[in-house]
């Protein structure tokens, strides 16, 4: 990546562009690989003081028959991006599941561009992300399907939390489909914590600060499913931690 | 123990109760009947403190205390327990969270100890099985998937493990099945006792049946028109509501 994006960039259209541009040029995207047959499982987790900026590109390619699996905690730095540049092959799997926080002034987002270069590939991609005060909060999926992606299987599931009136979030799931038997389905909800639920945690004796932090915490961690349950309490006490 | 004197309550600007008055003393079971839309769900979350119900007037003194100058989780660890005419499903959070997070937060609030992993394994196993609620439910999220029976059931369980002063149980039995009746009547017998009372709203006798009461009031227009022992229950089975508010 060297020359400057700019907003016409579809993938840095909410990004902080002046933050992106302090740190200019950023360096090569990591290259994983995952290898015929085999499976891989990542987790990131940015946690970086609110003043940093911070900015992490991938380029995956998961052979024939493999899967990768990547978690994704965002809740570090001013500007904080996570981009994955993902290729799967005849028959691979990835899963993405990712939580953004957002809070202060900061702009934190996940953008992946998931291929299905070849057949029967699967991608299943959710994210859940809060959103307090003034952030900003993306989440930018593209799923691009070459010709020989016959019977792709592609999903993406957002949901986010708006804690603050002055918060945002932004999702805008993108398709590009070149082959006609394919499957993609895609959802984005924007809400807030649910009234009925908070007093019903209430009346039972919780008070509102936990009962928030609890519903919050419930909401973020459709994004952990799947796990080992081992992995998951690793992850939630985490995100318990950074919320 | 729970004195209400005069209570007026709005919603949106919409006067719901309009002067109802009730006393309910310590070992006693009250039942409320009254019409659809007489203010008997509202008069629950009044007592609760749900946000959006207005108390223009009157008072509420629970164990010598203003009830109506506590937050709701305030007023579940004085002991106060609503059981909801439609208990409401929280995704991502395990039963057994819920009640372990429930039963702790009110034990702080009174000073007193956590309940250990064990204690409280111990506790909820037992309390399950009493109610015929199997054990597996609690490991699901609160009542997500759950039938309108079970969801009642699970009041039930969260009911007998947090061990209220006083329970206000909001239409228990509507949507069980007659064994399910019987084993949440159980339920609620089993919390009768000289230190703690019983507000239960129903609609239909067989409840009482179950769980006698020691006195039925009649609730119409938001407030009571008319109170009297067990026996009232019956007459308005026979005659329904028309006769009492004439
Ligand atoms: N959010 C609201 N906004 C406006 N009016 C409301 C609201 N909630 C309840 N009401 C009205 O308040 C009145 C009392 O309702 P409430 O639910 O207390 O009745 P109820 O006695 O419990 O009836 P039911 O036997 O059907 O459960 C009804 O006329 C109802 O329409
Ligand atoms: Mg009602």
């Amino acid at each position: 990546m060297s020359a400057l994006p700019t907003r016409r960039d579809e993938a840095w259209r909410y990004s902080d562009l002046a933050a992106a541009a302090s740190v200019w040029p950023v360096p090569a995207a990591e290259t994983v690989t995952v290898a015929a047959g085999e499976s891989l499982a990542r987790t990131l987790i940015l946690d970086a003081p609110d003043d940093a900026i911070v900015i992490h590109d991938y380029a995956i390619t998961v052979a024939a028959g493999a899967s990768l699996d990547f978690r994704i905690l965002n809740a570090g730095g001013r500007y904080g991006r996570v981009a994955l540049d993902v290729t799967l092959h005849a028959g691979a799997r990835f899963d993405l599941g990712g939580v953004i926080i957002g809070r202060g002034a900061t702009n934190r987002e996940i953008v992946t561009t998931v291929r299905h270069a070849g057949p029967g590939a699967v991608s299943r991609q959710v994210v859940r992300c809060v959103a307090g005060d003034t952030a900003t909060t993306t989440y930018l999926g593209k799923v691009a399907v070459a010709r020989e992606g016959q019977q792709t299987d592609a999903a993406q599931s957002f949901k986010a939390l708006l804690l603050d009136r002055g918060a945002t979030a932004n999702a805008k799931p993108e398709l590009e489909i070149f082959a006609d038997d394919v499957k993609c389905a895609h959802g984005a909800t924007v809400g807030e914590l649910d009234a009925n639920a908070l007093f019903y945690l209430e009346s039972r004796g919780v008070p509102p600060a936990a009962a928030r932090a609890l519903l919050t915490r419930a909401f973020l961690s459709d994004a952990f499913e799947g796990l080992a349950d081992d992995a998951r309490d690793a992850l939630e006490a985490r995100l318990e931690a950074l919320l | 123990m729970l004195i209400i004197d005069d209570l007026h309550a709005e919603i949106d600007g919409k006067a719901i109760l309009k002067g109802l008055s009730l006393t309910v003393n310590a070992g006693e079971v009250h039942a409320i009947m009254g019409p659809n839309g007489a203010g008997k769900s509202t008069l629950s979350y009044v007592l609760a403190g749900r946000a959006g119900y207005a108390v223009t007037g009157g008072s509420v003194t629970f164990l010598g205390r203003d009830l109506l100058a506590l937050q709701p989780h305030e007023r579940a660890a004085a002991g106060v327990f609503l059981g909801l005419q439609y208990p409401v499903e929280i995704p991502g959070v395990s039963n057994l969270n819920f009640l372990r997070t429930a039963l702790n937060a009110q034990r702080g609030q009174r000073g007193e100890a956590e309940a250990s992993g064990a204690e409280f394994m111990k506790l909820v196993k037992a309390v399950a099985a009493d109610l015929g609620l199997p054990y597996e439910m609690l490991k699901r999220s609160v009542n997500q998937g759950f039938s309108g029976g079970e969801k009642k059931r699970n009041e039930m369980v969260q009911m007998a493990v947090l061990q209220p002063r006083l329970a206000v149980l909001d239409e228990t039995d509507s949507g069980l099945d007659i064994d399910a009746l019987r084993v949440v009547s159980e339920g609620i017998n089993r919390m009768r006792g000289p230190e703690r009372a019983t507000l239960l709203i129903t609609h239909y006798q067989r409840l009482l049946d179950y769980v006698v009461p020691d006195f039925v009031h009649v609730l119409v227009g938001g407030r009571i028109v008319r109170s009297g022992g067990a026996e009232l229950a019956h007459v308005l089975e026979r005659d329904g509501y028309v006769s009492i508010a004439a």
